[in-house]
């Protein structure tokens, strides 16, 4: 968790007057509403701008590779921003910094991108190539039983990408956005709506 | 050679080990207003700085995939948003599993133990768990007549939510309000009508309502995560932290107990412990003890504990310590219902886990071909995205772009998930033993663990697997994965329910038991034992409940004893 989220959490905890040190713990007890305000603080916490991302584990060329291949993946649409907007690339490159494995993964599979495109295209990268040529490619890995033969490596790769990408995007304001998740919050009362309940039964064999 | 301190004051009691058990002990004898100790292995716990409740997974750089990605590679202990500092494995304290056997072992340490993350699910055993009729297994000292009177006590403390049903699998308790159902639950239920399976609103310990001084629930269903507010029940936080109140008990973090050390009349008379910080030998001495390390961990003090008198280790003339060792019986399966896909937005959120359940139904049935029974757990809603949330739609839907987009968006909330909690028989092939070849880090002679699935339990999983099929069907929905192996159909690994148990049993004869029904050691007048490890077999009904309503009466028991001068 990041040093900002802990102290001002902690500062709301104070700031509602209640201290969940041990000592007094017996009496820890919350309000909901008090609650709401330890949910709210936490989420006023989110990310701050921080200027543009320095990639930590990538090189600049490989960097770029990936955040077009997100963008590819989960684009923006009449929804929602997409998963370039989201940030994967830096979650996914973040990761890359602190394990050798993953981050074997993606320069091994970005690598791999380039050099299919290169085959393909006299000497191009993936990121130089035209759109069209990017997606021809990617139809080739996306789909596990229609894959090429000797594509196999790009379909390991792209299976990688692809469910970590939709962790980042899935994962961020954007993405929680995009999904309608409305959770995380304090609730004095749990209460169904009657038209959901409505909408499933309608369309279920039960109506 | 570490430095052995014996001088300490004499307490009442010592209880090893802050979960359920170890929880209810504390209470209840400083409510008397007994000396306690009370010896944790794991740290100190502070909710506010150890809970990661309502954290978004972009507030932590990895997201919850671990610093190293472990979550990507499968090396994830435990969810990184989940209260317990708990391991299946801790390096410091291993365990081993004799060649051919599989057992995977969950501990918590921290004060509370599994207690601060757990399931909180409440069912009360049956008469028929007690004195089973068919005579797979032995009966209990007790009858369901005798512990009612104790799971009342135990759920007017944890507070529990649930209606009364009348039905003789699921007996009824002293319940708090229960909580709506959410939309796929409400199709699980219509499913469930359509194929004669009862549906009951479940019996969790959250509080519906304000009791006992701590706040109503603020259904944010984060309860794993540990709750701030103490509205999901903990023994740390509702039985710990008011009994240091009373000034009537000492906590003793940090402290790995490694022998009970008895005298010439056989009686426990202290403590032996390793201060892990210090790495310092220590004695604690005390009247009487109260074991409740989890069920295999009690089993290990017990078995390490030998000395002349008790060569087998204490309380083990019978030689069944360590025996009759059992794990419910567990296969899980999901389904996606075209009905629930594109759902109105709203916050399902609630209770953590499920707001409705099926208990056993099959009472007596002749047709079935596996002895005893399940309940099952419901899953489903539209859960905070997390690390992997969506990695099933990703590989399902394939592909990329918008069409990938619309697919996840339209399918969040449309899948359901059913887990079959069932109950094993006991049998001679699934046990602990001190392992003779290996010590953990502080020189405390570890597990080795056997275990055996019988075809009783492989054939109660392919009857769950043709149960959940059929609800998901009914529903008009489709089953996910693949069909499950036929040899194991499916069953869970040993031990990865987080339910052992039976380990240090109580029956009426000596010499087939350890403990008598207070859960007081036969050959030890001033042992108790108070966790599931006294509990003679397994039913489909999670233990925590019982341990607390088991550890309440022994220590009613240990209280009067003590006041009467007979421990």
């Amino acid at each position: 968790m990041s040093e900002t989220v802990d102290r001002s959490r902690r500062e709301w905890l104070r700031h509602i007057g209640v201290s969940l040190s041990l000592g007094t713990a017996a009496n820890s007890v919350l309000t909901a509403q008090d609650a709401h305000h330890v949910h709210e603080a936490v989420a006023a916490d989110e990310a701050v701008s921080k200027g543009p991302y320095l990639p930590k584990a990538l090189t600049a060329h490989e960097f770029a590779t990936l955040e077009r291949l997100s963008d590819l993946i989960l684009p923006a649409d009449e929804h929602s921003p997409g998963a370039l907007a989201a940030g994967a690339a830096e979650f996914i490159d973040f990761l890359c910094s602190a394990s050798d494995e993953m981050k074997r993964i993606y320069t091994g599979g970005l690598g791999w991108l380039d050099g299919a495109i290169r085959r393909r295209n006299q000497g191009q990268t993936f990121l130089d190539a035209a759109p069209d040529r990017q997606t021809a490619l990617l139809d080739a890995i996306a789909w596990r039983e229609s894959a090429a033969a000797g594509m196999e490596a790009g379909v390991e790769f792209f299976g990688w990408a692809r469910k970590m990408v939709a962790d980042a995007f899935y994962t961020s304001p954007i993405g929680i956005r995009d999904l309608g998740y409305q959770g995380n919050r304090a609730m004095s009362e749990f209460h169904v709506p009657r038209e959901a309940i409505d909408y499933a039964i309608e369309r279920s064999p039960f109506k | 050679m570490p430095e052995i301190i014996r001088k300490s004051p004499v307490f009442d009691v010592v209880v090893i080990g802050s979960g359920a058990g170890g929880g209810t002990a504390v209470k209840v004898l400083t409510d008397h207003g007994i000396d306690v100790a009370l010896l944790e292995a794991g740290p100190m716990l502070n909710p506010a700085r150890d809970f990661r409740e309502h954290v978004w997974p972009y507030q932590v750089d990895h997201r919850g995939a671990g610093a190293h990605s472990e979550l990507y590679f499968g090396r994830q202990q435990w969810g990184f948003f989940a209260a317990p500092v708990g391991y299946w494995d801790i390096p410091d304290e291993p365990y081993t599993a004799a060649p051919g056997n599989q057992f995977r072992w969950f501990r918590s340490r921290i004060l509370g133990g599994r207690t601060n993350h757990y399931g909180r699910i409440s069912l009360r055993f049956a008469d028929y768990d007690f004195q089973p009729e068919d005579g797979l297994s032995d009966p209990w000292p007790v009858t369901y007549a005798e512990m009612a009177p104790w799971y009342d006590k135990a759920e007017g403390l944890i507070g529990v939510t649930g209606t009364r049903e009348g039905l003789r699998t699921a007996p009824d308790g002293n319940f708090l309000p229960p909580i709506e159902p959410r939309v796929h639950e409400v199709l699980i239920q219509k499913s469930c009508r359509k194929l004669g399976i009862p549906c009951i609103p479940s019996r969790m310990a959250m509080l519906t309502r304000s009791i006992n001084g701590r706040a109503a629930c603020h259904y944010c269903g984060q309860c794993g995560r540990g709750c701030i507010t103490a509205s999901a029940f903990s023994s740390s936080q509702a039985m710990i932290f008011p009994a240091m109140k009373t000034g009537k008990l000492t906590v003793i973090p940090g402290a790995m107990a490694r022998e009970l050390v008895t005298d010439g009349s056989g009686r426990v008379t202290a403590v032996s412990y390793v201060d892990k910080a210090t790495r310092t030998e220590r004695q604690i001495r005390c009247r009487a003890a109260v074991v409740a390390a989890s069920a295999c961990e009690s089993a290990r003090l017990l078995l390490n504990s030998r000395s002349l008198r008790f060569p087998n280790g204490l309380a083990n003339g019978s030689s069944v310590v360590g025996k009759y060792l059992s794990d419910s019986v567990g296969y899980s399966l999901s389904g996606n219902v075209p009905a629930l896909e594109g759902l109105p937005r709203h916050n399902s959120d609630g209770i953590d886990g499920m707001h409705v359940y099926v208990p056993w139904w099959l009472l007596g049935d002749r047709r079935k071909i596996f002895p005893r029974g399940y309940h099952i757990e419901l899953g489903g809603g539209f859960r905070m995205p997390q690390i992997g949330s969506f990695h099933q739609a990703c590989a399902a839907l394939e592909g990329y772009g918008k069409r990938l987009k619309d697919g996840i968006r339209e399918g969040y909330g449309a899948e359901v998930s059913f887990s079959g909690r069932g109950e094993m028989i006991p049998n001679r092939n699934s046990y602990c033993e001190i392992d003779p070849e290996r010590v953990d880090a502080w020189g405390i002679p570890v597990l080795r663990f056997h275990f055996e699935w019988s075809e009783n339990e492989i054939n109660q999983v392919r009857h769950m697997h043709q149960t959940f099929q059929a609800i998901i069907e009914t529903m008009g929905g489709k089953v996910n994965g693949p069909v499950p192996d036929p040899k194991t159909a499916g069953i869970s690994v040993p031990g990865t329910i987080i339910h052992e148990a039976g380990t240090v049993r109580m029956g009426t004869d000596p010499a087939r038991s350890a403990l008598n029904s207070y859960c007081q050691a036969h050959e030890v007048k001033n042992l108790f034992v108070c966790d599931a490890a006294p509990f003679v077999s397994q039913p489909d009904k999670n233990v925590t409940l019982s341990i607390v309503a088991f550890a309440w009466r022994a220590n009613e028991y240990l209280a009067e004893e003590m006041r009467k001068g007979n421990v």
